[in-house]
């Protein structure tokens, strides 16, 4: 069985799995990182997004054997690491907009909406009605009003 | 330590419910035997008892008088006593809760009720799930929009009596008298400034034996929690990723596991032709037979796919291989009540409309998933259940073991609408873990979900209303449905409620059977609208279904108030006045007139756009909905991959009279959320069955509502009851919204929608296999990072 390297969450982990074995079964139950959800298993409900080198992905539709031992993935459990707070302001803005119901979809939602907002202000850009539709992340409790708001919101601090 | 209990019923407690006019605010609890103090209540509101007790007028629809809510919280009656709050050593506080938290923030709701009884911060007070407890009979079911209608006395009372309880034993060793006492968050102080916190308290307080103890209640206008937005009390554990669902719990080698299922609906596993071949592939500990497919367990779910995607099974397609949408509704119009007006009385105008309303998924986010760990002779399961008790029923009928034998953990879900009140997740996860005895973790693969899991019944709602003029004369509505499956115990807590009620009433209930009773109790037109009738059949019990997010209600009231807009068309009516002129209930009213007002409804809109109004009355309350939808080519042909577009409705409001709101943040959550489904029901999302086989297999082919459908604009008003009763939440805005939705489409499109979702007509994805059931796990997902 190969061993693959990548860094999880700023720490560099090592698992024995075949090739093929998609990302999000290596993070779920291999290496018990539970934050990313499954919803689907075909990139459509993006219910496990998170990020590589910073990027939104979705872990179910890519096989370890593509993850380089630079890769840098980065879950929900990750993600205030990565500004060095106990929380992300994207999480605080999703506390204080109170956005979860069932909570399922949010930590997909909330990767999903930070790599947004960094892509928009890359291009230099403020979040756009446009930006927020073009979201494809579900969520069947239908918290999407307050995901749009949440979004705004936790742009301004970023 | 010390508990308290409460109860407003016991053996003296029908004489506190036969006179509960002498002071609406006296209630009994029960202070139980424990080392610290435990206080308990039961579950019967006496409120809603002495709603009941009422003269029965001739002409009202049933739900004026009983409904649902008031039924389900009788049913909650022979269990008086048994939930308690305890207080612990360090003067925090305990509540197992027995219903089931699936996102609808009912821990959030009954911690502020206790919050506000006990005097103690939110984060000072544990609301856990109850797991399965069959001495609760039928009062574990979570369903009905009912858990805040049901529990919200009850709470409260246990809360006040625990409160009081530390209060006295303050007095005792401050050797003062309780009424120079004030509590102040989690301490007892008194004038001289001396302060005991409710843990040193806590054992003090306790009793020994069972006392039965009168608590006074405050009223409603001291409230300092109760009607404040809070916060959900698990909002930072679900956005940091660390809330656990069931397939996160760590349970020692409880590995992956999914079912190979049946190319139909409702097929059966006859063989596994290649039994060796799987157990061969790399990952797979077990394989094994179960009555919904082939188990397979492995140690991870990406090797639980590749199996199922290599088996060759022998399938038995079952009843309804020749089946399909046509078939189906061919069936229901067979199966239909006769109208009783005859057609065009003479003078008269007549309406004659028929709505179909396709099969839809009720899946959540979450697929259906549960633990299981079955040994020689017990079992433990854990999964999100809205009526755990019937799950253990019947888990342990299918093991053959006793129901004491096996413990059924209630896990917070992600979402349920319906889905969860069947226990047919914990069912397989248990019949697999008895097969190949070892622990499973078991979870649906979601092609799984629409084409196997439980279906919202395909139906038709016929309406004929007859006019005089301007005048509605007859209002006959006739809904005929595939059967509602009712198995999940809801059923049961009905039925033996009825016993309860007064005789004539009882009489005229006891007569249909369940699903009629259902509709009965459930639909109510707030209008004057002459003679009315609305009666329920039901036909074919063949499909695998349930209620998602309301029972009949959301099709019934579309069907009704377009009717109400057509009528309003042909007398030359605006569809506001004609709704203000037939409603004949004080708060409905206030509800439309404030939505009218905040939607500034009859302003003038471009030619392809239109504004749509509706209202739904149930669950002690009501909903009104103002929408503006764009119909305009440019709008409904935009493209977006894998998805549908189609119109837009780009802005709304709802408005809300729940009765009293404990929370009025989690009430517009649901408000919010029950208008992403009313939407989705009629533009967007449904089940097309095809030869046996619903064509739906993922989120990209069911379309429920996504971020491009949202109205841009949305507002929700929470309306001033006028009582002190909360009504139900979770369900109410559904039908108002589909309802507001459909009429907007028809005032925008000039025609009026008569099968819905408007888009069923047109399949526009290509439908992923049957065999194998189960779609390849992408592999290109590093192109689509952004």
């Amino acid at each position: 069985m190969p061993k693959h390297t990548f860094v999880l969450n700023g720490e560099r982990v090592t698992v024995k799995v075949a090739n093929d074995e998609r990302v999000l079964w290596v993070l779920r139950d291999l290496l018990g990182v539970t934050g990313p959800k499954y919803g689907c298993g075909i990139n459509v409900c993006k219910a496990c997004t998170s990020h590589i080198n910073g990027k939104a992905f979705n872990p179910c539709s890519v096989r370890i054997g593509d993850i380089a031992p630079d890769d840098e993935i980065t879950t929900i459990e990750g993600l205030p690491d990565t500004v060095g707070r106990d929380l992300h302001p994207m999480q605080e803005a999703w506390i204080d907009r109170d956005v979860p119901q069932c909570g399922y979809c949010q930590p997909g939602q909330i990767m999903a909406a930070v790599a947004l907002v960094r892509k928009v202000q890359r291009e230099g850009g403020t979040i756009t009605e446009a930006d927020l539709d073009s979201i494809r992340n579900i969520c069947r409790c239908g918290t999407y009003t307050r995901i749009r708001e949440a979004i705004v919101q936790g742009a301004r601090k970023m | 330590m010390t508990e308290t209990a409460a109860s407003t019923t016991d053996s003296g407690g029908d004489a506190e419910r036969a006179r509960p006019s002498l002071d609406r605010r006296r209630f009994v609890g029960y202070v139980l035997g424990g080392s610290t103090l435990i206080t308990a209540a039961s579950m019967l509101s006496p409120t809603a008892a002495a709603a009941l007790d009422l003269e029965v007028p001739s002409l009202p629809q049933i739900p004026e008088l009983i409904d649902l809510e008031d039924l389900q919280t009788l049913a909650a009656a022979p269990t008086a006593g048994l939930i308690a709050v305890r207080i612990d050593e360090q003067g925090e506080a305990h509540f197992a809760l027995p219903r089931a938290e699936v996102g609808q923030g009912i821990v959030t709701s009954t911690t502020m009720i206790l919050a506000e009884e006990l005097d103690l911060p939110m984060d000072k007070i544990h609301v856990t799930l109850a797991p399965a407890r069959p001495e609760l009979l039928f009062n574990q079911l979570t369903g009905g929009s009912n858990t805040t209608v049901s529990t919200f006395e009850a709470v409260r009372v246990a809360g006040a009596l625990a409160r009081m309880r530390l209060l006295s034993a303050a007095a005792q060793v401050l050797d003062v008298t309780v009424d120079e006492l004030r509590t102040l968050v989690g301490t007892v102080v008194d004038a001289a400034g001396n302060i005991l916190t409710f843990g040193e308290l806590s054992s003090l307080a306790s009793s020994e034996v069972v006392e039965r103890v009168e608590v006074v209640l405050s009223p409603p206008e001291t409230f300092r929690v109760i009607g404040t937005g809070r916060r959900r009390t698990d909002a930072r554990e679900a956005v940091t990723g660390t809330k656990q669902f069931a397939m996160d719990l760590d349970v020692p080698n409880a590995l992956p596991t999914m079912v190979c299922r049946p190319p139909t609906h409702m097929g059966k596993p006859v063989r596994l032709r290649n039994k060796a071949e799987i157990l061969r592939m790399r990952g797979v500990t077990h394989v094994a037979i179960i009555e919904t497919g082939v188990a397979v367990r492995c140690k991870t779910f990406g090797q639980c796919i590749d199996a199922i995607r290599k088996m060759d099974v022998e399938w038995d397609l079952g009843d309804l291989k020749d089946e399909s949408d046509d078939s189906i509704l061919e069936r229901l119009r067979r199966a239909e009540i006769p109208m009783v007006v005859p057609e065009v009385p003479v003078g008269a105008r007549q309406i004659d409309l028929e709505f179909e309303f396709m099969f839809r998924s009720s899946a959540a986010l979450e697929p259906y998933a549960a633990i299981a760990d079955v040994r020689e002779n017990s079992a433990e399961i854990w999964a999100g259940l809205k009526a755990p008790i019937l799950a253990q029923t019947n888990i342990a009928r299918e093991l053959g073991m006793l129901p004491n034998r096996v413990t059924v953990n209630v896990v917070t879900s992600g979402g349920s609408f319906g889905h969860k009140l069947f226990g047919d997740h914990a069912i397989e996860a248990a019949r697999a873990s008895q097969a190949m005895g070892v622990p499973v973790r078991l979870m649906w693969h979601r092609a799984d979900e629409p084409r196997q899991g439980r279906l919202h019944p395909m139906c038709t709602s016929r309406v004929r209303a007859t006019m005089l003029r301007d005048e509605v004369l007859t209002f006959e509505q006739r809904h005929t449905s595939v059967v509602t499956d009712f198995s999940h115990g809801f059923g049961e807590a009905i039925t033996s409620a009825l016993d309860e009620l007064p005789t004539e009433l009882g009489r005229r209930l006891g007569g249909l059977v369940f699903s009629e009773l259902i509709f009965t109790l459930t639909q109510e037109l707030p209008y004057n609208l002459g003679l009315v009738t609305q009666l329920l059949s039901e036909t074919d019990q063949r499909f695998s279904t349930g209620s998602m997010r309301n029972i009949y209600s959301p099709d019934v009231c579309v069907a009704a108030e377009l009717t109400l807009d057509e009528i309003a068309r042909q007398i030359g009516q605006d569809p506001l006045e004609l709704r203000l002129r037939l409603i004949r209930d004080a708060r409905v009213r206030r509800t439309v007139e404030a939505v009218a007002k905040r939607g500034d409804w009859g302003k003038r809109m471009p030619a392809g756009t239109a504004q749509g109004i509706a209202l739904h009355k149930e669950y002690k309350g009501n909903t009104a909905v103002l929408v503006e939808i764009d119909c305009r080519p440019a709008t409904v042909k935009r493209k977006i991959r894998d998805a549908v577009t189609g119109p837009r409705v780009t802005k709304a409001v709802i408005g809300v009279d729940a009765g009293l709101v404990v929370n009025p943040m989690g009430l517009e959550a649901q408000m919010q959320g029950g208008f992403m489904d009313g939407m989705a029901l009629t533009l967007t999302s449904s089940c097309h069955l095809r030869d046996g086989a619903f064509l739906e297999a993922s989120w990209d082919n069911y379309y429920y509502t996504r971020q491009w459908n949202v109205p841009p604009e949305m507002e929700v008003v929470i309306m001033d009851p006028g009582v002190d009763i909360p009504g139900g939440a979770g369900e109410a805005a559904v039908g108002s919204s589909a309802a507001a939705v459909a009429c907007a489409y028809a005032r925008a499109t000039g025609r009026v929608p008569t099968r819905f979702p408007i888009n069923h007509g047109e399949i526009t994805f290509k439908p992923k296999t049957f065999i194998p059931p189960v779609p390849p796990s992408p592999t290109n997902g590093l192109k689509f990072t952004y």
